[in-house]
């Protein structure tokens, strides 16, 4: 879809609702370069949420959609959860059908654009939590890595069932004591990162989302390993701050506790070979390019 | 955004011709050929124009979803691939649909099952999805032959619910169930049944239309609701989601929708009476008895009839092509001679049985069987001795039935 799509009749531009006019005014739909230092320039592609204050889920998808690269060709799949509450109010085509066929969903959607637009670039990106991600979907989620569907999936990690109450989840740490683990959780975090590598995923990121910049790059090499090469995985820390009894202020300091080296939430980072391959020619293009506005730049001062 | 129409006449990329619907079901010429039920389903599929088609093995449908791979192989389908299980498989199908797909599978017995919870979500979501289902038996002990107790589970899932009784009818459903379930004011998932191994499985004569005529493509455009594929404005489309809300705008939101799922089933009906020639057909519907079936339950009944007119009993058919919608006001007049209204089924619970109790006046004059279930055939003379039993007359018991 191009920018031009999305653009009002005069004869119909006093009765769109404002969020639709500063979609058309101020998103960076088609941007280059686009990413989270957008964020209270420019018109976001979310428009409200209704998480809870401080939820460091409402971060992430900020950053997020910033930073999509191509975010006017973008379709997202979700799947029950918090993150459903979110979806309704993003200017971005997103599916919320079942709880946890998030990747089932994705690769149709995929396959079915492909067929239907064939040479043009649709990206499609799974946003799903931890129980769909890892228990009730974790069959569709790896069938979909090893038939390497070409998509990113990213899993907001917040280790429990956030939206039913805080319920135990695969990957809630061993030992936490929560609802349906009484006596405390009796094994071990799901290593999914280390299972993704082993699945066929071409690019796989562990971490949290305290740092905006971060969060650009890695959804921008998954979206384009994605894109070119076969399936992407990011595991992002999302804490339910609710849950782990923590206040509205302190979801930014309990991703920094946890990303230290030693931690749950270090900095892990899988790419295979094609994929650096496409993200060392990328890197060099977007070098290129720099340094051409640079050099436009000062021909324009000069 | 290319209308259907405007494509009439030009061909795709395998040299097919798209052809005017109504010109390739009616008036085309028809080529008769000798083929089981799972080859005539890959036939019917070759003149769909059908972007995707999913596929997961299970018995009895197996074949017909192995026989459209070589569809795709051959370039017929834009994409084809096994999913690894029919709940897997139905969202997958979904999500093709969601972008923009003429999407075909097919399943049976427990995969119906496995995957139920897709379809509710399929006639919510609107995606005008076909699905068939080789009916087999979805019991405990493990049973892979002919059996309709899975339709019961489909006629509450706001699916179109369509039963054939011949291979002809599948071919000729098929490609007329596309064309009725994309009507945008119906845009909803069509459940075309049959009874495995019977149809799927046996060689019958069917009248082909051309192979080298094709439904036009599938228009996503036409949709009631927006396709997924990021080409028109994606708006916010609710301020508030009503998953989480226990107010009357949510209540109130949701039921709407329901009915109008339910609303959309009705609108099909004009459609279906249309392409279908009617929701049932009929036989001698002023006889005293009559004989209310649908699948191949129809076509033992047919053969109970010719055996009772030899003994001077005269009887009825109505055959129910349609189960959702379903022919409510067809089948009370077509009942309402009728002193005694028997219903063989294939299935142990009798659910068409019901459904027509349901429907007409005076209930009683219903005979709910005779039934078979588990794989059991039903020979035309259980038939007959049912409905001379009912009606006092001497019959002999068939061995092996009890009493």
């Amino acid at each position: 879809m191009s920018k031009e799509r999305i653009k009002i009749s005069e004869d119909l531009y006093d009765i769109m609702p404002s969020d639709y006019q500063d979609l058309v005014k101020s998103a960076t739909y088609g941007k280059e370069d686009r990413g989270w230092k957008d964020i209270g320039s420019s018109k976001e592609l979310i428009e409200q949420h209704s998480l809870c204050a401080g939820c460091p889920e409402s971060m992430a998808f900020r950053y997020i959609l910033a930073s999509l690269p191509n975010p006017e060709d973008t379709v997202m799949v979700g799947s029950t959860g918090c993150t459903s509450l979110v979806f309704p109010m993003v200017a971005v085509h997103n599916i919320h059908s079942l709880f946890g066929n998030q990747n089932a969903i994705a690769s149709g959607l995929k396959r079915a654009l492909s067929v239907r637009f064939p040479g043009r670039v649709k990206d499609v990106v799974v946003l799903a939590g931890d129980g769909a991600t890892v228990d009730i979907g974790l069959d569709m989620t790896l069938q979909a890595w090893f038939r390497q569907e070409k998509f990113t999936t990213i899993c907001f990690d917040n280790e429990l069932y956030a939206n039913t109450g805080g319920q135990e989840s695969g990957l809630m740490q061993k030992g936490f004591v929560a609802k349906m683990a009484p006596v405390g959780k009796l094994f071990d975090k799901v290593r999914l990162p280390e299972i993704a590598r082993e699945s066929g995923c071409h690019y796989v990121v562990n971490c949290t989302v305290s740092k905006p910049s971060l969060v650009e790059k890695v959804i921008r090499n998954a979206v384009h390993v994605a894109r070119e090469i076969g399936p992407t995985y990011l595991q992002l820390y999302t804490p339910c701050i609710l849950e782990i009894g923590k206040n509205s202020m302190e979801g930014l300091q309990e991703m920094r506790d946890s990303e230290k080296p030693t931690e749950r939430f270090a900095y892990k980072e899988y790419v295979s070979e094609p994929a650096k391959q496409l993200l060392a020619e990328l890197a060099a293009k977007d070098k290129e390019r720099k340094a051409a506005a640079k050099q436009l730049a000062g021909q324009a001062s000069a | 955004m290319a209308t259907p129409l405007s494509v009439i006449g030009t061909q795709n990329k395998k040299g097919q011709t798209y052809t005017d619907p109504w010109k390739l079901m009616n008036e085309a010429p028809r080529t008769p050929s000798f083929f089981t039920g799972s080859e005539v389903i890959k036939e019917a599929v070759r003149r769909s124009s059908c972007d995707v088609m999913i596929a997961y093995p299970i018995t009895p449908q197996s074949e017909a979803a192995a026989l459209i791979g070589e569809l795709f192989a051959e370039g017929y389908i834009g994409d084809y691939f096994r999913g690894e299980s029919e709940f897997a498989v139905m969202s997958q199908c979904a999500g093709a649909a969601f972008g923009g797909a003429r999407v075909f599978t097919t399943t049976a017995g427990p995969g119906t099952m496995r995957a139920m919870e897709n379809f509710p979500m399929w006639a919510g979501a609107r995606l005008p999805i076909q699905m068939i289902v080789t009916c087999r038996g979805i019991n405990s002990p493990l049973s892979i032959q002919p059996d309709t107790l899975e339709i019961a589970y489909l006629l509450n899932t706001g699916m179109l619910v369509w039963h054939a009784e011949t291979a002809q009818d599948f071919f000729d459903w098929i490609l007329k169930g596309y064309i009725v379930s994309e009507e945008p004011d119906v845009h909803l998932p069509l459940a075309l049944c049959c009874d495995g191994f019977f149809v799927t499985h046996t060689k019958d004569v069917v009248n082909l239309t051309p192979a080298d005529m094709c439904l036009p493509p599938y228009d996503p455009y036409r949709s009631p609701v927006p396709c997924m594929d990021m080409e028109c404005p994606p708006v916010r489309m609710m301020r508030d989601p009503f998953v989480m809300k226990s107010n009357y705008i949510s209540y109130a939101t949701h039921a709407s929708w329901q009915q109008e799922i339910w609303a959309a089933i009705e609108r099909s009906r004009k459609h279906s009476i249309h392409w279908l020639n009617g929701l049932i057909d009929t036989e001698n519907t002023d006889a005293d008895i009559l004989i209310v079936a649908s699948g191949t339950a129809v076509s033992q009944g047919r053969e109970a009839i010719r055996l009772l007119e030899e003994e001077g009993v005269r009887c009825g058919l109505v055959k129910v092509k349609t189960l959702r919608p379903w022919p409510e006001e067809e089948i009370r007049e077509a009942t309402k001679n009728a002193k005694h209204i028997f219903v063989p089924e294939f299935n142990v619970t009798g659910w068409l049985a019901k459904e027509i109790r349901a429907t007409i006046p005076n209930p009683h004059r219903v005979h709910a069987g005779p039934h078979v279930c588990g794989g059991m055939t039903m020979p035309p003379e259980i038939i007959v001795s049912e409905i001379k039993t009912a009606l006092g007359m001497k019959s002999f018991s068939l061995a092996g039935r009890g009493s």
